[in-house]
């Protein structure tokens, strides 16, 4: 009877974190639908979220998010673009330096250094992200002007260095399991077929992890498009569409950061903003599902699943 | 001798490419490193400066004097609250899923899948659930069952960016209970069995005090993430300034990690608030830095054991 009773309640709990992903998406979609919907939000019907530019008196065109303008302006094509832009420039700078530091790490170095260096690498990670964001706004962001010339002291250049910060952590880890998941036989073998280190790591090791380094980089992607502290202290948080990256930028968490705190519950600039939030959660939801997918793969592979 | 020299320098050449591929992977090494040393450098010699026990002890007068007891005190309140929370969940789900669920389980599966996929939304849109879950539906729904209406659940506080911050680290405890539940060999479980103990006996007596340094890092690694957290809870009950201390589960209260970002961003007077922000930052790094190294020196300690254990 106790026997049963315990299996019952332990199930009953460990279904509350099926519970906990099914009322997020209800929660969020059901102030978002409507909006992506276009039904009963606007007294018109017009669609509240554009994605085309707004024409202006003086001829030209521009997107525009104005949520407190009259009428409110909704466009989230700057805040994708920023999104994309900040989290494109920290993975750009991330994924050599988290790749070949798993490299040098799983392949080269000795077992001494790696067991000082992987721990160490982790705990950045563990580094709250308000605080990489503060680091970047009061240190980074006065050599990256002075370096760079960057014509806003808060810019696409540096919310990027700082996600790297963040991001390199992940990408390490995940691709130096990866390597560390490939058979020791593999290197062997190649040895024995008399190629040399180098030969060995870059045709037979690194091609047999590719799946889990390609994994890091899209967890490492999920993780960027998803953070918010880094980029709301780093960015500059105005909403331009441009390529520039020392421009000043605006993302999607930034702005449901920023603005979720003065809407009134229930309104359209609240709905506006659940709907960049399930925009978020579905982007991440999908990247996180392949990721994780290759890892579960590799663990098994390792033997720790 | 020349032959030899031809020999040493065809050697080299041929181990050209590894040093150079050593040298090129060990800088991309260093430069993480680096980031992290200068970041903690930077951060531990400015916010040593501040750090005191009036500083810690003391409440903030503006953004730009006094202390941060209250901040501290929430930032406990906060984790506390939500580790009771999140802990036994966590636990029990680790337990359900090694223990219980059978191998093929459809249901343990899908939990799996949940768990994973937990730990990979953005904090930002806890933070949009907690405002449109815990704060207007359930504490609406509180406030209309015993209050007639009157505002007393909903609203932004304590209890519910709690709950929230505890969903977002329960897969840290399930994760870390797991592995090390899955650490204890079958044989303590099978003996325990064959004693003549009952499936729930073995758990609750053999297994799981087998595992508890596990369970114990996984609570204090939940609460390091917790401690840091801005956005899941900046709309479900962190208050911008407040110079008394949360009472009540209702109460609003402050927090070390919005703290940071609040004298970062709302200064009036930037060059008062730098000592101050340093100090800030430097006793949430401090806390959360000890946290995490405390964790790691846990971990290889259990781990150490049951090798040694084999």
């Amino acid at each position: 009877m106790g026997e049963k009773c315990a299996e019952f309640a332990l199930r009953a709990v460990a279904v509350t974190s099926i519970a906990a992903i099914v009322l997020i998406v209800a929660f969020i979609a059901r102030e978002a639908l409507p909006v992506f919907a276009g039904t009963g939000v606007t007294e018109g019907g017009e669609p509240l979220i554009l994605l085309t530019p707004t024409p202006l008196p003086d001829g030209s065109e521009q997107f525009l998010w104005q949520p407190v303008s009259q009428p409110p302006k909704f466009n989230i094509v700057p805040l994708v673009v920023g999104s994309l832009k900040v989290t494109l420039v920290s993975l750009l700078i991330a994924a050599p330096l988290g790749i070949a530091a798993a490299i040098y790490v799983s392949e080269l170095c000795g077992k001494r250094q790696r067991e000082l260096i992987k721990p160490t690498i982790e705990l950045l990670a563990g580094i709250p992200s308000v605080v990489v964001g503060f680091f970047a706004l009061i240190v980074l962001a006065t050599w990256v002007q002075r370096a760079f010339g960057t014509e806003h002291r808060l810019n696409t250049l540096l919310a990027g260095i700082g996600l790297a910060m963040a991001v390199c952590p992940v990408i390490f880890t995940v691709s130096e399991d990866a390597l560390q998941a490939v058979p020791r036989t593999y290197r062997t073998a190649a040895l024995a077929l008399g190629s040399d280190r180098v030969q060995m790591i870059a045709r037979v090791v690194v091609p047999a992890a590719l799946p889990g380094i390609l994994a890091s980089l899209v967890l490492g992607f999920g993780r960027a498009i998803g953070e918010t502290m880094i980029v709301l202290l780093a960015s500059g948080n105005a909403s331009l569409v441009s390529g520039s990256l020392g421009l000043s930028t605006r993302t999607i968490t930034a702005t449901i950061a920023q603005e979720l705190g003065e809407v009134v519950v229930g309104s359209a600039h609240y709905r506006v903003l659940f709907s960049l939030g399930a925009i978020l959660f579905a982007s991440t939801f999908v990247l996180n599902s392949a990721g994780e997918r290759v890892i579960h793969g590799l663990r098994k592979k390792l033997g720790t699943a | 001798m020349r032959s030899q020299a031809l020999e040493l320098r065809r050697e080299a050449r041929a181990r050209a490419p590894e040093i150079a591929l050593t040298v090129a992977t060990a800088t991309a090494t260093a430069l993480i490193l680096l980031a992290l040393v200068i970041l903690l450098f930077d951060i531990a010699a400015e916010g040593a400066k501040v750090i005191s026990w009036k500083f810690l002890s003391s409440s903030p007068h503006g953004l730009t004097g006094g202390g941060i007891l209250p901040a501290i005190v929430g930032t406990v309140a906060l984790t506390l609250l939500m580790t009771v929370a999140a802990v036994p969940a966590g636990v029990a789900t680790a337990i359900y899923l090694t223990e219980y669920a059978p191998a093929e389980s459809k249901l343990a599966r899908t939990i799996r899948v949940c768990i994973a996929n937990l730990a990979g939304v953005p904090s930002i849109v806890f933070g949009l659930f907690g405002l449109g879950f815990f704060v207007s539906t359930v504490g609406k729904g509180i406030d209309r069952a015993f209050y007639d209406g009157r505002i007393v659940y909903a609203t932004p506080s304590l209890i519910w960016a709690s709950l929230t911050l505890a969903i977002l680290t329960m897969p840290v405890v399930v994760v870390a209970t797991e592995e090390a539940l899955r650490a204890v060999p079958r044989e303590i479980r099978d003996a325990s069995l064959a004693l003549g103990a009952t499936k729930l006996q073995t758990v609750v007596k053999v297994v799981v005090p087998e595992a508890l340094g596990g369970v114990l890092t996984g609570a204090i690694l939940a609460i390091s993430r917790g401690a840091g957290e801005v956005a899941p809870i900046m709309f479900t009950g962190v208050a911008y300034f407040l110079t008394v201390l949360p009472s009540h589960v209702n109460d609003q209260f402050m927090s070390l990690s919005y703290h940071v970002y609040v004298l970062a961003t709302q200064s009036p007077n930037v060059d008062k608030t730098k000592p101050i922000l340093y100090g800030t930052v430097l006793t949430l790094l401090g806390l959360t830095f000890l946290l995490n190294l405390a964790a790691v020196i846990l971990r290889a300690k259990t781990r150490g054991k049951v090798h040694a254990g084999e």
